[in-house]
């Protein structure tokens, strides 16, 4: 099959970007869509151009890596990553739009490559439990029960992709955060800093300039793990506790430490 | 190694090649279930109040180089991390799907710490090392209590109490699991205890920075070369001691299960420095992923080989078969592991499967595309525990299977095919995990580790953790203990001749501006490999390899092409510095093969045979590990043998039948 892309292409965060068009003429439907990339890539290369640079690693749907816009959708499809998307999903003849993830905490670093290391900030101001090594009791003398088991590990499923982010029209983080604070806070382990890390998080998630939640719910619709909104509520219920037991957060922001 | 460090408390200026005469591990002696108690009494410690003054650079994030990288900055050394990826958390540990052994006994099914030494032993066919196979056994009921601790959010029962399951052919359940995603929430552990020590201050994190060189001072490794792949700038680091915990090398075969960006450049650099690299040509190869579509392929992707436990695997007689497989008929059908292994059947060991899944394809009765694939049939479980059992056992893998291949696995059987999926060999290490560099560690899935010819199941992970947090901070420790801290900084002489080399490469790829892509020789390297180096090797194919390997090599030089610029983010220049250094390490690996040529676990020479076409070891002549040193010339690397003492377990014939 035949394809037109339409593809952001930005030589560095401090370049304007814009959209250029390319024609990727040798595409099999079992290809992946990277796949496809890779094929116009070495077109690219051998024409004496510069390939379009994209994140990717696992290739398998659980690095969290790989981003992409595709025709205003992350990921292109319902929950599935870019990597697990397949040109069987496209029609012979389509044109297809591919974007970086646009959020003001994700600076473009080039064409299709942004810098996602907010997240990482944001599980520092307190996505842990704090249990340094060697200080675990046996592995069995903390039961958890099975349905908090079963719920924590639907949310830990996270892969850290941001299209959470990328697909809500306020650039909210909610889902992401909300997922590590329901992961720890279904298990009794993650109980002494609970509240605590709930608001340590949200400060720094809005500290870092992602938007506020306002149950539009896009981010679980393009989740490749299916995380549910759920989790949002929990990260309320726990900012409200919160704050009716006095708990203010006591965590630097970069923000502040630059300063 | 061990008795090196003692004596001295600066760095001596010895050269390395000095400490290793004899490559003698260094564990001690006495009856093996202390001797690791006795290792660890009689290393040095390090003050905590001098610890900050000792720096670590640790490179790589998976679950080996995030968990040590953790560790030592609880304890207080300043650490610097280092990854390619854009965070941590994406580490190819990630990947991991069955779980993670340990000893705990918990099913009251038989299993002790002696057990799981005696069973990964056997299964790496005699070819590790007791002493460390022991101390890993051992550590592993450690680690599930950390990983709990943390959160891992393991599967559990309904008591509460965590669950097990038996994996890999294993007699009894000690493998612990997280869905199917346990190397993604052992990772997440890791990550977020290293997160908290970059919080902490204890820890700083460089991602997206590709270690390029390892720099040797007066016979210690002292620092590194990296390259910001954002700014391209070149940048130089010293320390007191480096980790290297930057996984396997199954990407020298272009297609194989690991991540894209997964790469040999790192412990090659070392090895290429002085550090010894151990039993390169043991790789395992994963009997049940999926088949390859095309040309455009650019990996392959595993199913847990759990899908073993219920699905019956079979090709159909005739060779050149052209029937839908529904429309065989059950007379028509070879279930070729049950009829050899009648008592394993689907569930042989991996090396067992792979070999004979290609025996049976190389006699054409290959399925699916180019006749590289045989059927994973479920419809007999289906009819005997209805579909909704399978979808609750399988689900997941189900569904990956129908995304990937278009096809519905519960109407029609699956079509599997052998991949490259992890590798045993890797930087020679003594019982501290320190390379014939001193100063330099390595870890997890880049040292020649404890699997020997083989790894189990639910092994990696337990080892890569155990590496991690439970062996080298101690060892570390021992060895930091023994000299001063400091003492060379980024103008001595050793890092700018290194950054130079570095810098000459870059300039060098860049100037080339052939007609061949890196990717082109990447695959015409990778299928050289599969085929000559992979899953049965023999004395023509390995020579001919041989003669293959250096030719692309050189052609590469001067025929590749590498567009962009230095100071950019340029992903063709990466890939092209990765390929350079799979086209020398594929040629070391075939000559590992070639010498070898007794088969064990992974490593099946074909001249090296039973009567009844399974691998036939050679304890007489091959019970060491081959630890190669670089010579300066690729084609002649120098062998050093340490040799394999089996004072618990005695050497057998594995048999599956």
């Amino acid at each position: 099959m035949k394809v037109t892309l339409k593809v952001w292409r930005q030589k560095n965060a401090k370049t304007p970007g814009e959209f250029k068009t390319y024609p990727a003429n040798h595409v099999s439907p079992d290809m992946s869509f990277l796949e496809m990339l890779d094929v116009v890539n070495q077109e690219l290369i051998l024409k004496g151009e510069e390939p379009i640079a994209f994140d990717h690693d696992c290739r398998e749907g659980i690095c969290g890596m790989c981003s992409l816009m595709i025709n205003g959708i992350a990921h292109g499809k319902k929950a599935v990553t870019t990597c697990q998307l397949h040109m069987r999903s496209f029609n012979d003849g389509d044109t297809i739009t591919i974007e970086p993830w646009r959020a003001k905490p994700f600076p473009i670093l080039k064409d299709l490559v942004v810098d996602r290391t907010s997240f990482d900030r944001i599980i520092q101001a307190g996505g842990f439990i704090s249990a340094s090594t060697g200080s675990a009791p046996d592995g069995n003398s903390i039961p958890v029960a099975k349905p908090d088991a079963d719920k924590a590990m639907d949310a830990a499923a996270c892969i850290g992709c941001a299209a959470c982010v990328a697909a809500c029209p306020n650039g909210s983080a909610m889902l992401f955060t909300a997922a590590k604070v329901t992961h720890l806070g279904f298990l009794p382990q993650g109980q002494t800093e609970r509240h605590q890390r709930a608001v340590n998080m949200i400060a720094v998630h809005d500290a870092e300039g992602f938007g506020n939640c306002t149950n539009i719910g896009e981010c679980s619709a393009v989740c490749p793990k299916e995380i549910s909104l759920d989790t949002i509520s929990r990260l309320n219920r726990d900012i409200v506790v919160a704050a009716l037991k006095g708990i203010e957060p006591n965590v630097e922001t970069a923000a502040a430490k630059a300063s | 190694m061990s008795e090196t460090k003692n004596e001295t408390t600066t760095r001596t200026g010895v050269r390395q090649i000095e400490f290793v005469k004899g490559l003698e591990s260094g564990a001690s002696g006495g009856p093996i279930e202390q001797r690791w108690d006795t290792h660890r009494f009689q290393m040095k410690l390090v003050n905590p109040a001098n610890r900050r003054r000792y720096s670590v650079i640790v490179v790589g994030s998976g679950l080996a180089g995030g968990a040590a990288a953790a560790t030592l900055g609880e304890q207080g050394y300043n650490v610097k991390c280092f990854c390619y990826q854009d965070s941590p958390r994406r580490a190819h540990s990630i990947a991991a799907q069955g779980g993670i052994n340990a000893a705990k006994n918990y099913r009251n099914d038989g299993d002790s710490i002696y057990r799981l030494f005696y069973d990964t032993v056997k299964g790496g066919d005699f070819r590790a090392r007791e002493s460390n196979v022991y101390r890993l056994a051992q550590v592993s009921v450690n680690i599930i209590d950390q990983c709990v601790a943390q959160g891992v959010p393991f599967a559990r029962e309904y008591g509460g109490y965590l669950d097990n399951r038996s994996f890999g052919g294993a007699q009894v359940s000690r493998t612990f699991y997280a869905r199917g995603q346990t190397g993604q929430q052992l990772l997440l552990g890791a990550y977020q205890a290293l997160e908290r020590q970059i919080a902490a201050g204890a820890v700083k994190m460089f991602p997206r920075n590709e270690m390029l060189d390892v720099v040797v001072i007066d016979g210690y490794a002292r620092g590194i070369i990296t390259r910001d792949m954002v700014t391209g700038k070149i940048e130089r680091h010293v320390a007191d001691a480096v980790v290297l915990a930057t996984g396997g090398y199954g990407n020298v075969f272009y297609l194989s299960t690991n991540a894209k960006g997964c790469n040999t450049t790192a412990i090659w650099r070392a090895h290429r420095r002085g550090a010894f690299f151990g039993n390169p040509c043991f790789t395992q190869i994963h009997p049940t992923c999926i088949p390859v579509t095309g040309d455009h392929q650019s990996k392959l992707t595993l199913m847990s080989e759990s899908l073993r436990n219920d699905g019956r695997i079979w090709v159909p007689k005739k060779v050149g078969e052209t029937r839908d497989p529904r429309q065989i008929p059950e007379n028509e059908r070879y279930y070729y592991l049950e009829e050899r292994y009648p008592s394993f059947g689907n569930l042989v060991p991996r090396d067992v499967a792979s070999r004979n899944a290609k025996q049976v394809c190389d006699e054409g009765r290959g399925v699916g595309p180019g006749g590289l694939g045989v059927y994973l049939d479920f419809s007999d479980s289906i009819k005997r525990l209805g579909k909704a059992k399978i979808v609750e056992r399988y689900g997941n893998l189900f569904d990956m299977y129908a995304q990937i291949t278009g096809e519905n696995p519960y109407e029609t059987p699956m079509r599997i095919y052998p991949a490259i999926h992890y590798t045993m060999g890797g930087l020679w290490v003594d019982y501290n995990l320190m390379s014939t560099i001193p100063g330099l560690f390595v870890a997890g899935e880049a040292n020649f580790s404890d699997h020997g010819a083989n790894r189990l199941g639910a092994s990696a992970l337990m080892q890569g953790l155990a590496d991690g947090y439970f062996v080298l901070p101690y060892t570390i420790a021992n060895f930091l203990a023994g000299i001063k801290p400091g003492g060379v900084d980024t103008n001595h002489a050793a890092f700018v001749e290194a950054e130079a080399e570095v810098n000459g490469r870059v300039k060098k790829f860049l100037s080339i501006n052939g007609k061949r892509t890196v990717d082109d020789f990447h695959r015409e390297l990778g299928k050289m490999m599969w085929d000559e180096c992979g899953m049965a090797r023999n004395e023509a194919g390995l020579k001919k390899a041989l003669q293959r390997i250096p030719e692309i090599r050189e052609e590469f030089w001067q025929n590749v092409r590498v567009p962009g610029e230095s100071n950019d983010l340029n992903q063709e220049l990466e890939k092209a510095g990765r390929v350079a250094d799979f086209l020398e390490l594929g040629e070391l690996m075939c000559i590992d093969a070639l010498q070898r040529s007794e088969s064990c676990g992974g490593h099946f020479r074909e001249e090296s045979q039973t009567a009844d076409g399974e691998a036939l070891r050679d304890d007489e002549n091959f019970s060491y590990v081959s630890a190669w040193e670089y010579t300066g010339t690729l084609s002649k690397p120098e062998l050093h043998k340490e040799p394999l003492a089996f004072e618990y377990v005695k050497p057998s014939q594995r048999s599956y039948k």
